[in-house]
C-alpha cells in the first residue's frame, strides 16, 4: 500500500514526507528495543515505534527506513524532529497503540520483515 | 476471545500457565519498556513483548493481563519460567515477528467480532 | 590480507561521550561515504550498523573517542577506541543480554545488551580489547566481495 494509504488507515498526521505519500511500503516492523531494529529491520519497511529520540531517526537512516509510524499519539522531540527533516525520513504520528497499528495494517496486507541482515 | 483459540490458530508454543488458558483476550498490548506496559496496558490484554527476564511476570500479574507472548521465538529465562508456573501466568511463545504476531492476534479478535459478516 | 596496501579513504571522526543529541552523525556520515564509493549495498549497511553500535557504545559508556574508517579494495576497516571505564570482563560483555545500561540509556531504546553481539555478528573479523580506567578499542572488518551482486 502507499504511505497515503497507510496515513488514511492510521488516521495519521504527517509531520515529515508531505511529498512522499506516494511511496510503496510491503513491509512493516515494530520495536522499542533499539537493537532489535537494528538487527532485524528491512529496508524499505516501515517502523512503528514509541521511541521519539533521535535515534530513532539515526536508526531508520542506517537502516533505509521508509517511514515511522510513532504510535500513541507521541510526538518526536524537537531534535528528532528537525534530524527526520534533514534526513528527509516521513515520520506519520497515528494515536493507535502499537497493537492496533500492527493489527490494522495487518489486516491490509503489510507483512512482518523477520529477516537479518547478511552476515558472513 | 479465549486464549486457548488464540493459542492454536497460531500455534504457539505453552511454556507456563496453561490452567488459564481458557482466560478472556480483551485486547492487546505490545511493549518492551517496562513502564510504558505498566503505565498504558490494560486488565485482559494479551502482552506482546520480546523482554524474556523475570520482571515481565510481575508486570503481567500487576495489570491482569491475559497472558504474555514472547515473540521470534524468544525463551524465557528460568527465573521467568519458575515464576510464570508459580503465579499461573500462561506465558506463550510465538514462532512469528513483533508485528506479525500483534497483526495476528488483532485480526483474530477483530474478526470474531465479525464473524457474520465474513470479515478476513 | 593486504594490510600495507594504500587505502582507497581513510579518516577519523570524533565522538563526544554523552551527547545523545549527536550520536549516530558519524555513522550516517561513514554510511554516505561508503555508499558514494559504490560498494554494495549489503557491506553499506553492515558498515553502517557497527560503526553505530559501535558509536553508541562510545557515547553511552565513556568520556569520548574516536572512530576510524579505512577503505581498502577487499574491505572496510571500522575502529572505534574510547576514553572511559574501560569493560572489565569482556566475556561477560559480549553476552546476548548482558548490559550495564543506565535508566537514561534504557529509556532511548537501548540497553538491550546486544550492542557487542550484533557488531560480531554482522563483521566479517571482530577484535575487542580494553582496559579497565582506560577505554576500550573495537576493531571491525567488512569483506568486499568481488563477486557482482554479493
Amino acid at each position: 500500500m502507499t504511505l497515503r494509504e497507510v496515513k488514511q488507515l492510521l488516521d495519521a498526521e504527517v509531520l515529515v514526507g508531505e511529498d512522499k505519500l506516494d511511496m510503496e511500503v510491503r513491509t512493516a516492523f515494530g520495536a522499542d528495543l533499539m537493537s532489535d531494529v537494528l538487527a532485524f529491520a528491512k529496508p524499505g519497511s516501515l517502523l512503528l515505534t514509541g521511541l521519539t529520540n533521535p535515534q530513532v531517526i539515526r536508526t531508520s537512516d542506517i537502516l533505509d527506513i521508509a517511514a515511522i509510524i510513532m504510535v500513541r499519539g507521541k510526538h518526536p522531540s524537537p531534535e528528532a524532529l528537525r534530524l527526520a527533516r534533514e534526513l528527509r525520513i516521513p515520520i506519520l504520528i497515528t494515536r493507535y497503540i502499537l497493537f492496533e497499528t500492527a493489527g490494522k495494517l495487518y489486516m491490509k496486507g503489510i507483512v512482518g520483515c523477520l529477516e537479518k541482515v547478511e552476515s558472513k | 476471545m479465549e486464549l486457548a483459540a488464540i493459542v492454536k490458530a497460531m500455534g504457539l508454543e505453552v511454556r507456563a500457565g496453561s490452567e488459564r488458558l481458557n482466560a478472556e483476550v480483551r485486547g492487546g498490548y505490545v511493549g518492551d519498556l517496562l513502564s510504558d506496559v505498566m503505565a498504558n496496558s490494560s486488565e485482559g490484554d494479551l502482552w506482546v513483548t520480546r523482554q524474556i527476564h523475570q520482571n515481565i511476570i510481575a508486570v503481567a500479574s500487576l495489570k491482569e493481563h491475559a497472558g504474555i507472548v514472547l515473540v521470534q521465538g524468544s525463551e524465557p529465562t528460568k527465573d521467568t519460567l519458575e515464576k510464570a508456573v508459580a503465579e499461573g501466568i500462561p506465558l506463550l511463545v510465538s514462532p512469528f515477528s513483533c508485528f506479525e504476531t500483534a497483526g495476528r492476534i488483532y485480526n483474530m479478535i477483530a474478526t470474531k467480532g465479525e464473524e457474520s459478516l465474513g470479515a478476513r | 590480507m593486504q594490510a600495507n596496501a594504500k587505502p582507497l579513504y581513510e579518516d577519523s571522526f570524533a565522538v563526544e561521550g554523552g551527547n545523545f543529541d549527536n550520536a549516530g552523525r558519524v555513522s550516517s556520515n561513514i554510511k554516505s561515504i561508503l555508499k558514494k564509493m559504490g560498494l554494495s549495498s549489503d557491506v553499506v549497511r553492515r558498515a553502517a550498523l557497527v560503526a553505530y553500535e559501535s558509536e553508541i557504545n562510545i557515547v553511552s559508556y565513556s568520556r569520548g573517542g574516536l572512530i576510524h574508517l579505512r577503505v581498502g579494495s577487499d574491505r572496510v576497516l571500522i575502529e572505534a577506541v574510547d576514553e572511559g571505564q574501560g569493560i572489565a570482563d569482556i566475556e561477560l560483555a559480549m553476552q546476548k543480554g548482558y548490559s550495564t545500561a543506565t535508566e537514561k540509556i534504557r529509556e532511548m531504546g537501548f540497553g538491550a545488551g546486544m550492542g557487542l553481539y550484533n557488531i560480531k555478528s554482522f563483521s566479517d573479523y571482530f577484535q575487542i580489547t580494553s582496559e579497565v580506567g582506560r577505554g576500550t578499542c573495537l576493531k571491525m572488518i567488512i569483506s568486499i566481495s568481488d563477486a557482482a551482486g554479493a
